[in-house]
């Protein structure tokens, strides 16, 4: 056994190492298309200090480290590009605190979606917090760390603008506070009125250090959350619709989505206007103003409200399971989207070049736009899907990915969660200050370069 | 020189999304997969597991003795079946795990633990390794007679038969049998081992020499049901031993008092108890009886039967299951099933754990001294609770 192994084991345990060819595999790997690349060791630790501890070994002898939730943003962030470590966070799950009133909670850094979930349903139920429909095994931590979107974006913002405070553990493995609980015991704010370090952190992908603690914003829950759905063929009416939409200000979450498969849905666009209240009569006075901001569409033959009395439970379940039922369908267990952040007018153009590039590459596509904070912007989900067994069907993905990244950035807009060629591109075209500054910040905080190295790598 | 292997279902392995839904339950409340809630890697949930074989399958991993301790560490609770979101894909999941057992069985590449249990049924008939001549012991004093025609049989199983636990859940049920009058009768020293565990550990020469031996007993005695004490049995019997052209009726025990409480051929004096029943995995989620226990339960007068969390299709596993109630390859640890089950049915309120299958029942007991949960918590058969409530 060698050195690093053994100090590996000194400071997790025996249960919390691996460098069996089996983690070693796995763990080299995320469910995309990108190639894989193994890491030396997988480590799970269950404590802040044991994380300190790994970091800093890491940093002694040279070694990269990757930390990981659930290995579900798609793009290839937790593959080991440089070998080195990699942190399953998983096992650091506990709920540490929930503030009623302050409603924020804080969590540890490989808390999962899916247990705050359930947790704030037992104990809270009058909480929610803003969750993504990535499947309910991803983690808090690593969906703020890539600017994650959720059921409440709409309302809210990103799901790192609901972020409370954090612990980080630099890469120089220095435990840092971010935000009102480097002041005190309350996680309320993470940097307002103080310079907002959390900026350092979120949107990184964790190459400036790792997430051991963090505070969420809850939000009221509702006692009634309802849907709609208004269909149209016309892309280029989506824009005037969801602008129609946001001027109501009351409404939970807009997805516009459209995919060729099943049949029904070809060729339309559709738009599920999520809205919640505590009594019927609000809820039945929310869906008059959806149906009265719409009525113009209707009125012009131009679109409609579908009946979604069959596929309500569906359109409600947080998170939706069906969607990742998309990595089916063409039987081969995999899909993978680019999923860049811009402004709504440009809908029209998105949703062509995603027909376009499906038809060029041959692939299946299902896209879905979701607004994010009132509209400012949206996320559009440009997603293909494979069959694992299919290496040259993965291949055309990978390509049309690209294609769809390299629109987008000339289009204007920001890719999220890129891969490590799509971080290249994007720097690229980044303003020249802009990327000496995210030099200046690597540098400092990461001397040795040890943090997920691949990664926001300025060359 | 590779070995090939092709496994029935190996042409949809690729398919898992490793989203992970197959870890939890539908409340998403905890991981409820036995495995990976004790080791904590992602290779020891369902989707790691079906990444890995299609590793295995293309060559990419050779077999190891990690591999097969991944592989053997699943207990077959079917959790993952259940919760994975891909339509009939799920159903397979379980057979691919078997599946790979087999392959490792055939390959002799299984961990120790297995090895020895095959060694076990194979030398002794029994996993014990205890003399066939006392399989029939426990019956003593219970009024139950041998089978001769009877129009039951009670299959008491190995667990049932030779572990003490087990033996103290059997006998209240051939107890409260005896007690409604239902015609039954054991084959003591004549039963053998039914092969579930035999089957899901991948020996499946054995579990087919063993199966076929049951059968033809049965027909020569004229065996036509069969009442089990325990679900893994009531699996094999229902489910596995028709393929080899069984034609019996099989109930488990709580289906037949289920009935006889309702028909009030069974009755109860007040029992005042605080009870939470765990469902087994191969009586529930294998075979979909969650109602017979229940409706025993909240027939006895005063008892208040408060369900956990995980219920019914979303129950947690003891870790029993697919043989590491003998092999034990999930261990003891903090987060190992029976431990993380008991702390569960602590935080009802609860003051006894009602079981359904001597598995269950065995792993629980050890849990709860485990955790010196001893004075708060008392693990009991469904019948061993039905015997308390009756007028001596």
């Amino acid at each position: 056994m060698n050195d690093v192994m053994q100090s590996l084991i000194d400071i997790v345990g025996e249960r919390g190492v691996s460098n069996a060819a089996e983690e070693l595999w796995f763990y080299s790997r995320d469910p995309g298309v990108l190639e894989p690349h193994k890491p030396d060791y997988v480590v799970a630790p269950k404590t802040t200090e044991q994380v300190q501890k790994i970091v800093q070994l890491a940093n002694r002898e040279k070694i990269p480290v990757v930390p990981m939730g659930n290995g579900m943003a798609l793009t290839g962030l937790v593959i080991p590009l440089k070998g080195g470590i990699v942190l399953d966070m998983k096992r650091m799950n506990k709920i540490l605190e929930v503030n009623e009133k302050a409603r924020y909670a804080v969590v540890e850094g490989g808390t999962s979606q899916g247990v705050l979930k359930a947790y704030l349903q037992e104990n809270y139920p009058h909480l929610r917090h803003s969750i993504p429909d990535a499947p309910s095994t991803t983690t808090i931590a690593a969906n703020v760390a890539l600017h994650g979107q959720g059921r409440l974006t709409n309302q809210y913002g990103f799901n790192s603008d609901m972020v409370t405070g954090m612990e980080i553990v630099l890469p120089t493995g220095e435990i840092c506070l971010i935000g009102s609980p480097s002041l005190g015991p309350y996680w309320f704010s993470k940097g307002p009125t103080l310079p907002d370090l959390s900026g350092l952190f979120l949107g990184w992908l964790g190459t400036t250090g790792i997430i051991t603690k963090l505070g969420l914003k809850l939000f009221p829950n509702k006692k009634i959350r309802e849907v709609e759905m208004f269909v149209t063929d016309k892309a280029e009416l989506v824009p005037e619709i969801f602008y129609k939409l946001t001027h109501l200000e009351i409404l939970e979450d807009v997805n516009a989505w459209f995919q060729p498969k099943p049949l029904i849905f070809k060729g339309n666009f559709h738009i599920t206007i999520y809205f919640t209240g505590d009594a019927e009569e609000e809820i039945e006075f929310k869906r008059r103003m959806i149906w009265d901001a719409l009525q113009e569409f209707i009125d012009s033959k131009d679109g409609g409200f579908m009946n979604v009395q069959y596929t309500k439970d569906m359109l409600l379940e947080m998170p939706q399971r069906g969607i990742a039922n998309f990595a089916d369908v063409p039987k081969g267990g995999g899909f993978e989207y680019s999923g860049p952040i811009t402004i709504i007018e440009h809908f029209p153009q998105y949703a062509a070049k995603v027909i376009e590039l499906a038809k060029k590459y041959d692939v299946l596509y299902a896209s879905s736009a979701r607004l994010i904070c009132g509209g400012h912007c949206m996320m559009f989900s440009i997603s293909f899907a494979f069959n694992r067994n299919n290496p040259a069907m993965m291949k055309r993905v990978k390509e049309a990915l690209d294609e769809a990244t390299a629109f987008a950035l000339e289009m204007g807009a920001v890719p999220w969660k890129p891969n490590f060629m799509e971080q290249q591109m994007t720097m690229k075209k980044i303003h020249p200050a802009t990327l000496k500054l995210m030099q200046m910040i690597k540098r400092n905080l990461d001397p040795q370069g040890i943090m997920n190295p691949g990664n926001w790598e300025v060359i | 020189m590779a070995y090939l292997r092709n496994l029935e279902h190996g042409d949809i392995v690729h398919r898992c999304f490793r989203c992970g839904y197959c870890k939890f339950p539908v409340d998403y409340s905890d991981f409820n997969c036995p495995s990976y809630k004790a080791f904590g890697w992602d290779t020891f949930a369902p989707g790691g597991r079906m990444w890995l074989i299609r590793a295995w399958l293309s060559g990419e991993i050779e077999t190891s003795p990690r591999f097969s301790e991944i592989m053997y560490s699943c207990v077959a609770c079917d959790n993952c079946k259940n919760q994975c979101v891909f339509e009939k894909f799920r159903d397979f999941l379980p057979d691919v795990f078997q599946e790979t057992k087999v392959e490792l069985v055939n390959d002799g590449l299984v961990p120790p633990a297995v090895r020895d249990y095959f060694k076990a049924i194979m030398t002794s008939g029994n996993p014990y390794k205890l003399p066939q001549a006392r399989r029939g012991d426990w019956t003593s004093g219970t009024g139950l007679q041998k089978y001769s025609a009877q129009e039951y049989l009670f299959y008491a199983g190995c667990v049932g038969s030779y572990d003490e636990v087990g033996q103290k859940m059997a006998k209240s049920v051939a107890s409260m049998l005896d007690k409604a009058g239902v015609s039954a009768g054991v084959l003591g020293e004549e039963e053998t081992c039914d092969g579930n565990e035999v089957r899901i550990l991948g020996e499946m020469g054995l579990f087919n020499e063993l199966a076929q031996a049951n059968i033809e007993k049965f027909k020569t005695k004229g065996v036509k049901k069969i009442i089990t004490l325990d679900p893994h049995a009531l699996n094999a019997f229902r489910n596995d031993y028709p393929k080899l052209g069984a034609r019996f009726q099989v109930f488990h025990y709580t289906e037949i008092f289920a009935s006889l409480v309702k028909k009030k051929k069974i009755k109860f004096k007040k029992y005042p108890a605080k009870i939470t029943y765990h469902d087994p995995c191969y009586l529930g989620r294998h075979n979909q009886i969650y109602k017979p226990p229940r409706e025993i339960l909240n027939a006895i007068p005063c008892v208040e039967l408060i369900e956990m969390r995980r219920h019914g299709l979303n129950a947690f596993c003891c870790g029993g299951g697919g043989g590491n109630f003998f092999t034990d390859i999930l261990g003891t640890g903090e987060d190992s099933a029976g431990r993380v089950r008991v702390r569960e049915a602590l935080q009802t309120g609860a003051n006894i754990i009602a079981v359904a299958c001597p598995i269950c029942a065995k792993m629980l007991t050890d849990a709860v001294k485990m955790e010196n949960l001893e004075d708060k918590l008392e693990v009991l058969g469904i019948a061993e609770i039905m015997a308390r409530t009756q007028k001596k």
